[in-house]
């Protein structure tokens, strides 16, 4: 009896002793792999801005670069000088619902590469980060954030950038482009750039989902205009409004177009401008201020930007610009070097294949 | 009562010892599964390095650039014309030869007619045209239509191989005993792979026309088990940071599959810079991929690469 007892008070001993430190290895286990995921999320939460290979500073709402980010293996001393001389903020216009579908992608990719970036948004969101407008939300409220997205960067930061660019948050831009076709213009030069419109004005008017870009001048212009009234809210049709109130403002629409005269800003998907055939009784063809080139020459090697563009696209362009490539391949396309700036480390001693070939530099394409 | 007592603490301690061994047991044999699954139970073959390349004087880089010939085998049946013409008119224009091996006669494109339906009598009959047709090519790459190609990076990463000896390299996976490179991914032939090959399609023993099984394997499968017989075996491709370069996957899905798996890390976790191959890339965004490639890139990104190619001649989507 006493034997029995006894065996049943080990047994459950026992178990109460196998129980108790499985809690308790379990405990401190689970803190320490805790701890561990603690500490590699805040690395990874500090580095998802930087994620790809990249450092920025956070300063109040917007996101300032600190390096221009590199690609593995490459030479990219003209790219470096161009992002010392042509300084773009970018300012993404995107909403509180948008931030997790959209915006996200978008910090993810493009924006990485302007010299800084600021989302603008009706909400303040201090995490994000997002500036608050002040506005609603909704298509008829565009311009509306437009003008006060403006106003705020006007404000805030229009010593600390050469240009401003406007994108959507289904833009994708490729900033280093962008660089290239300003570089040619200077900051206090009163011109803007985007996919150029010609109905209802005088000298056209830039797409608003393409993206557009205002050198300082033209944003101190703008601002002004709204200042002395000369500019009001006309109409919710963003684009077009802005289009109107530079002109009156004097602010020449710009030609983004590259030295062979192809388009760099698009107001659709890559698929679309390189593949498909617009219907004759589509709008676009009564829009665009150049002549519309379908199939491969719609658009420059050096492209600016695409409009409608999905999380799963901005990811597939981002690797189709700054990663995919094929190797030891010869452009086409090699325009001459902007002025002021040294060249890359240039093919010396070799001749290729002893095939002719122009250095570049010399601005000739070889078709 | 103290007898109890005491049996229950001595129960308790022996149970806490009990669980502290057998969860540090666990932990110490999952912590060693880990590390053991990362061998893959294939052969890997890498891409050269920079570093590796550099290391060959310059003449003969410049020499091996020009002698790498690839001949470009696309089995095609008609109901793909759609991927037939986007190939033509995309990738294969980079192949040294790029000849099409349909099941049929089609008028509306040149090829070569197997005039057969059989997938493994087409890749057969293929190979063996291939061969007999392509004197002064050393790489032999077999694709199907809705894979996209990237030749350049293709001839970059044989640069360093020796077509004299039997390669037979794709996106190599493993059922049961025998390895295979997946038809999809693309696979690539040295020269001296294929004459061993094409010797042993005569031997109707080893390797017979109606297929080697019982059952019937798919024609990847049988063209693993004939090279075998001939002592070639399937290597799979990694450029040299270990990332598949023959994928048999459409970018859109690699992608997809890198956002949902590491959302952190989309671009980089997703597929090679130097990727050779893409599956299941719809004729319009072959267009797109052309583009990609070989024409869009950002201003003043220069790449001072071992290796030379230039376009093709008269084209305009490249």
């Amino acid at each position: 009896m006493a034997a029995l007892s006894s065996r049943c008070c080990f047994s459950l001993g026992f178990l109460v002793g196998t129980c108790t430190l499985y809690f308790f290895m379990t405990q401190v286990w689970f803190e320490r792999k805790f701890s561990l995921q603690l500490d590699s999320q805040v690395h990874s939460t500090a580095g998802q801005w930087g994620g790809e290979n990249q450092s920025w500073r956070v300063e109040g709402l917007a996101l300032i670069s600190l390096r221009h980010p590199h690609l593995q293996g490459e030479d990219s001393r003209v790219a470096d000088q161009l992002y010392k001389k042509v300084r773009i903020l970018c300012w993404v216009m995107t909403g509180p619902d948008n931030l997790e579908t959209k915006a996200r992608h978008v910090k993810a990719t493009w924006s990485r590469h302007c010299n800084m970036v600021i989302f603008m948004s009706s909400r303040e969101d201090p995490d994000f980060p997002t500036v608050g407008l002040g506005t609603k939300e909704g298509r008829d409220q565009l311009y509306w954030k437009t003008i006060r997205a403006f106003q705020y960067v006007e404000q805030h930061h229009s010593h600390q950038a050469d240009w401003f660019l406007k994108a959507d948050d289904d833009t994708f831009v490729v900033i280093d482009n962008l660089r290239w076709i300003l570089s040619n213009y200077t900051a206090d030069e009163p011109i803007y750039f985007g996919k150029r419109f010609k109905p209802y004005t005088k000298q056209g008017y830039m797409s608003g989902g393409a993206g557009y870009v205002l050198s300082r001048e033209a944003l101190r212009r703008f601002v002004e205009g709204f200042r002395t009234k000369a500019c009001t809210h006309t109409t919710s049709v963003e684009d077009l409004a802005l289009g109107q109130c530079l002109e009156k403002m004097g602010v020449l629409a710009g030609d983004s177009r590259d030295s062979i005269h192809r388009e760099t800003f698009h107001p659709f998907v890559p698929e679309h401008h390189l593949t498909m055939k617009f219907a004759k009784s589509f709008w676009y063809w009564n829009y665009c201020y150049y002549p519309i080139v379908e199939g491969p020459q719609c658009c420059s090697d050096l492209a600016v930007s695409f409009h409608y563009v999905d999380a799963e696209l901005m990811y597939m362009l981002e690797y189709y610009t700054y990663h995919l490539r094929a190797y030891g391949y010869q452009y086409r396309y090699q325009p001459s070097l902007p002025e002021g700036l040294e060249p890359d480390s240039a093919r010396t001693e070799h001749s290729p294949l002893g095939a002719e070939r122009d250095a570049p530099g010399n601005g000739t394409s070889k078709l | 009562m103290i007898s109890e007592g005491s049996s229950f603490i001595k129960g308790m301690l022996l149970g806490g010892l009990f669980c502290a061994v057998v969860t540090l047991l666990g932990d110490f044999n999952k912590g060693h599964q880990s590390t053991t699954d990362h061998h893959h139970h294939h052969h890997h073959i890498q891409a050269p390095s920079e570093e590796e390349l550099l290391k060959l004087p310059e003449p003969k880089r410049l020499e091996l650039s020009q002698n790498i010939r690839v001949y470009c085998a696309i089995l095609v049946q008609p109901r793909e014309l759609s991927y037939w013409a986007a190939v033509k008119e995309t990738w294969s224009k980079h192949c040294d030869k790029a000849e099409f091996y349909s099941s049929e006669n089609v008028k509306v494109f040149h090829s070569v007619n197997l005039d057969t339906k059989d997938k493994w009598l087409m890749l057969r009959n293929a190979l063996k045209h291939a061969y007999a047709n392509g004197k002064g090519y050393s790489w032999y790459f077999v694709a199907l239509p809705s894979t996209f190609a990237i030749i350049e990076n293709l001839k970059f990463f044989l640069l360093n191989k020796d077509p004299g000896q039997p390669f037979y390299i794709g996106h190599t996976v493993k059922s049961g005993e025998l390895e295979y490179a997946e038809l999809e991914g693309g696979l690539v032939l040295s020269v001296e792979a294929l004459r061993r090959l094409v010797g042993v399609f005569s031997d109707n023993v080893k390797c017979p026309e109606q297929g080697s099984a019982l059952w019937k394997l798919t024609e990847e499968k049988e063209l693993a088990v004939c090279l075998k017989y001939t002592g070639v075996f399937a290597e799979n491709a990694e450029d040299s940071e270990g990332k598949e370069i023959f994928n048999t996957k459409s970018v859109n899905a690699l992608i997809k599959e890198a956002l949902a798996e590491k959302p952190q890390e989309v671009v980089k976790g997703c597929c090679s810079d130097v990727a050779i191959t893409f599956h299941g890339q719809s004729p319009n965004h072959m267009q797109v991929l052309m583009y990609g490639v070989y024409r869009l890139r950002p201003y003043g990104h220069t790449f001072h690469d071992s290796l030379i190619f230039l376009p093709p001649v008269d084209s305009d989507n490249d």
